[in-house]
């Protein structure tokens, strides 16, 4: 340990942290048979993983298609959907030696970034190209891939990278590992987790001594926040960034994922591009995911597909970048072939179109209507506050903790919500993650629960919650 | 001046003139990002494998669609280690037989499906969330793979094997920069410093540069088939304790470009002298399943580690494998895992906190390796085959590496040491002097002029020796052997006519 990476060990990740460690011993215990636990099962609502919480099962489409990339032999049977045979035979024909066994194209397969410009072009109606769309392991991969593009390596006056809070900890962890230094900016819980320019301005000036500010990382829809942007704040955003000469980082992998009557996804380039001169010719990086896109509908965590689109990129930075990325050769050919699958749907007519329309559907009303339940559930807890869940796939409700019980959890060196999460834990068997995790306004306590359970497995999680809350205020009054 | 808000398509170096200007000099004004900006470190990264002879030989292919003025209609593409691409092989039917059940399980309701790899499929998703392959898994990777890759490491060495030091990853790429990050010490003055091959396969030097650390260069003996010679370690790390902080020592084995399969005996020494420095071994063992020459044999290092006794067997480490070489050759599944040898407990919880933060490897990747590292066993229905399958594939290889390094030794001036293992030959040219000069006033090296050259004219792309790092004055460029045979044969005569040529034109 002395002379392990020192920014190692700053690093830290709430959403797979102790809690979750935790909850997986308790969960052996369980398995194995004799235990005091008040409950029989652990219920995992700490990660947006559809397929693991019981949400959904996959999309038949998306999986023969995999499946005949995979295999070929089996698109020649009968029974497979000739449309998906030509995706296939599509995708294959771009493959070295036709297999997905090959290397592909450091930025990866050709016929996929090109779906991808399409629907970036058909979702925003501004141009894409395939040349600055870049396929990696999962959007993590491409955020920590950029983020490291934007460091100084000068430790004195390292590079500064505003972060929300709260925010997804992958952010506030490569940040550590680079370190670099963290602007953390303020979202108005009041005001359903927007972002005041005045706040983004504080924070920045606040930061000038210590670093070299460079970009701004927004996650729209939140996590764990769960807000959908307006419009107007959008482009508010985008003023303050060129204003201040910020790279943008718009990890908008939720972007399929809006659940508010009301809440519309705006792109961050859509945006930038109808603002028109100089904003448009401002440099960021969009983000999407099959992991989460795999969060839209599809939930396909497992393949890390995922993507980058560099809008405005200076070609020799953009070579630098081809370069930077060749050096791991290419992510994962199958997780590409997710993404591929994903961005192009069967469309109306197509053999395959009627079912994967009912799939989506199912999962998507599922969703949307956990959204509502879940944040009305908590706002009739006493002592809990829940903003609206507009997007995304988390709620992430406020606690009031009894002073004694902060006291108690400060004397054991815990985070107020941490000592709150593990005693819910420890006496339900819900696994959900503290809000410290994700940062917060000083003072404030909260938890993020995934929306993913199944609906009456919901109900059930939050009764549990108002129980133990009712009991954990009486206990520590 | 007045905006216009019209739709300029990205990357328009148009300008609008009249009432509303958008010149490109108002883009560069607010510019976050330019190569002034950009992280210096990224810009000391190269990569030869996919680098600038690559590009050109990605441009000519193109060219070749239409009409065009090369000398050859088709460019052979001996660059990098993609087995399937190259036409070495088509993929192992069992392996995807089993990642398409593991994708679609309905599929394993046709009486088709082999039994044996169907139960195979049943035993991993039962392990997945939601039985799912598109559920996150454990960060480490999924339990049974890490059990089967812990069986055959304890069958393999005779030693055993805990599935909980076990870490699949996205190819072996990504675990290697992950281990080397750990040793890592942020300390400009005196930066951690990593001893590395010379020639090494350039992931290394990359990552090194990337990550701002010295590059501790030790050469491996051509004269003495690749062999790591201890008194040249000795130097290199004396030579570097100026500069920087000695942490670890990576060794590829078998060899990448050299394809050396190193001796037990070189093994031994080589742990020895690591332990003597108390460095932290980074072993690159993903070729330890391609070792061709009669009388080669694998070690592991781990085994030898083993064997030595204390206190050699108390020695921290890491070993590599891959899904992308081998008999399978499954490149695109960004297959990989390490195994962490002797880690302090209290680091090993590091690491695993430090991998979360991107939750987890690709699980189709994760599949590749679970059903290459558990074949089909004698008596199973896909045994057969799979047996004839992988023979196919491995003797093929063997041949081409006999083949190879017979056919470069038969042409004047040039000089390849035997391909003992991995994939690849690494000849050696002598060039002219004026042809050097050339080169040199071209600012490039020597033998990327060369091969630039051998590309334009032959269509023949290889990857230049500098690229690798080679003993200043030498000059080699590395092939793979992965073309098939005829293709080889025909690719070295092709070689042998621009080679001759060469000599003359620069005599």
């Amino acid at each position: 340990m002395a002379n392990i990476n020192p920014r190692v060990i700053k690093v830290e990740y709430a959403v797979r942290g102790p809690i979750v460690i935790r909850a997986g011993e308790i969960e052996k215990q369980i398995k194995e048979g004799q235990h005091n636990f008040p409950f029989d099962r652990v219920i995992r609502a700490n990660i947006g993983d559809c397929h693991a919480s019981g949400n959904q099962v996959p999309v038949t489409y998306i999986r023969q298609f995999l499946a005949g990339c995979t295999y070929p032999p089996l698109i020649d049977s009968s029974d497979f959907p000739s449309d998906i045979k030509q995706k296939v035979q599509r995708l294959l024909s771009v493959c070295g030696g036709k297999s997905l066994g090959s290397y592909t194209e450091s930025q990866g397969l050709i016929t996929v970034r090109e779906d991808i410009a399409k629907y970036i072009q058909e979702r925003d109606g501004y141009p894409s190209n395939p040349s600055d769309i870049y396929l990696c392991n999962g959007a993590s991969d491409g955020i920590k891939t950029v983020i490291k593009l934007l460091m100084n390596n000068d430790p004195k006056k390292p590079s500064g990278i505003m972060i929300p809070v709260p925010q997804y900890p992958l952010y506030s962890a490569t940040l550590s590992e680079y370190g670099a230094h963290q602007i953390e900016y303020y979202l108005d819980e009041d005001n359903n987790w927007a972002l005041n320019i005045d706040e983004l301005e504080r924070a920045l000036n606040q930061s000038k001594e210590h670093c070299v500010p460079r970009g701004i990382v927004i996650i729209n829809p939140g996590n764990p926040t769960g807000q959908v942007l307006s419009r107007e704040n959008i482009e508010n955003i985008v003023r303050f960034a060129e204003k201040h000469r910020l790279f943008i980082l718009a990890d908008e992998v939720y972007q399929e994922n809006t659940y508010l009557p009301g809440s519309k996804f705006f792109s961050f380039k859509k945006v930038l591009m109808d603002l028109g001169a100089p904003y448009n010719h401002m440099e960021m990086a969009s983000f999407h995911s099959a992991s989460k896109a795999s969060k839209g509908w599809h939930g396909e965590c497992g393949s890390r597909g995922g993507y980058y689109e560099l809008i405005n990129i200076d070609k020799d930075v953009r070579m630098q970048v081809n370069k930077l990325i060749s050096a791991s050769l290419c992510s994962a050919a199958w997780g590409q072939a997710m993404m591929g699958a994903i961005i192009n749907p069967p469309k109306e007519g197509e053999l395959s179109y009627e079912l994967y329309k009912k799939e989506r559907s199912d999962i998507v009303s599922r969703l949307k209507q956990k959204a509502d339940l879940v944040s009305q559930l908590f706002n009739s807890v006493e002592g809990v506050r829940c903003n609206a869940v507009m997007g995304a796939m988390y709620a992430f409700p406020r606690i009031e903790i009894p002073e004694k019980a902060i006291q108690h959890a400060k004397s054991k060196n815990m985070a107020p919500d941490a000592f709150y999460c593990f005693q819910f834990l420890e006496k339900t068997g819900v696994c959900v993650v503290p809000g410290s995790g994700f940062k917060q306004k000083p003072g404030t306590h909260h938890l993020r629960t995934t929306i993913l359970p199944p609906v009456d497995q919901m109900k059930v999680m939050v009764e549990k919650f108002r129980k133990f809350h009712m009991e954990f205020l009486r206990e520590w009054k | 001046m007045l905006a216009i808000r019209c739709r300029l398509p990205i990357n328009s170096s148009r300008i609008v003139s009249a009432a509303g200007v958008i010149t490109r000099k108002e883009q560069k004004r607010h510019a976050s990002l330019t190569m002034e900006t950009l992280n210096p470190l990224v810009k000391e990264v190269e990569y030869a494998v996919r680098g600038p002879i690559v590009i050109r030989a990605g441009e000519i292919e193109k060219k070749l669609k239409g009409s065009h003025n090369f000398p050859f209609d088709r460019v052979i593409r001996a660059n990098i280690g993609d087995c399937h691409a190259s036409g070495n092989q088509v993929p192992i039917t069992y392996i995807r037989q089993f990642v398409a059940g593991c994708t679609y399980p309905e599929l394993m309701k046709s009486s088709n499906f082999p039994s044996d790899i169907k139960s195979r499929v049943e035993r991993l998703l039962s392990v997945c969330g939601g039985k799912s392959l598109g559920a996150y898994t454990e960060s480490q990777g999924i339990i049974t793979i890490r059990e089967d890759i812990a069986a055959y490491i304890q069958q393999r060495d005779g030693y055993p094997s805990d599935p909980n030091n076990i870490y699949l990853c996205n190819g072996a790429s990504d675990g290697i920069k992950t281990i080397i990050k750990l040793l890592m010490n942020n300390n400009l003055e005196k930066p951690s410093g990593i001893m590395i091959p010379v020639p090494q396969y350039p992931l290394y030097s990359a990552t090194l540069s990337e990550y701002g650390a010295y590059q501790i260069e030790y050469y491996l003996d051509e004269g003495n088939n690749w062999a790591l010679n201890i008194d040249e370690l000795e130097r290199a790390l004396n030579q570097s304790k100026d500069r920087c902080v000695p942490r670890g020592m990576v060794i590829i084995n078998p060899g990448n470009p050299t394809g050396q399969v190193l001796s037990r005996d070189n093994i031994e020494n080589v742990i020895r002298f690591a332990h003597k420095h108390q460095l932290f071994i980074v072993a690159d063992e993903v070729y330890q399943e391609n070792v061709h020459l009669p009388g080669s044999k694998f070690f592991s290092f781990k085994k030898t580690l083993m064997d030595l006794g204390a206190p050699y067997n108390q020695m921290e480490m890491a070993s590599f494998h891959s899904a992308s070489k081998g008999w399978h050759g499954e490149c695109g599944s960004r297959g990989g895992y390490y195994e962490l040898i002797n880690i302090d407990k209290d680091v090993r919880v590091q690491v695993n906190k430090l991998i979360s933060a991107c939750l987890c490897s690709t699980a189709w990747g994760q599949a590749v390796m679970a059903a290459i590292i558990n074949p089909p066993k004698e008596g199973e229905p896909s045994y057969e085959l799979y047996k004839q399958e992988r023979s196919a594939v491995v003797n093929r290889l063997r041949e081409k590496a006999e083949l190879v390094g017979r056919l470069f030794n038969s042409v004047e001036g040039v000089q390849c040491n035997p391909v003992m293992g991995a994939m690849y030959a690494f000849p050696r040219i002598e060039l002219p002097k004026k042809a050097i000069e050339h080169a040199k006033s071209k600012n490039m090296a020597p033998d990327a002029f060369y091969c630039f050259q051998l590309l334009e004219k032959t269509g023949i792309c290889v990857v230049p020796g500098s690229g690798f790092k080679q003993s200043p004055g030498t000059h080699h460029f590395r092939t793979t052997i992965l073309p098939p045979v005829d293709q080889m044969k025909d690719m070295v005569e092709k070689f042998r006519t621009f080679h001759l040529s060469f000599l003359r034109e620069w005599k």
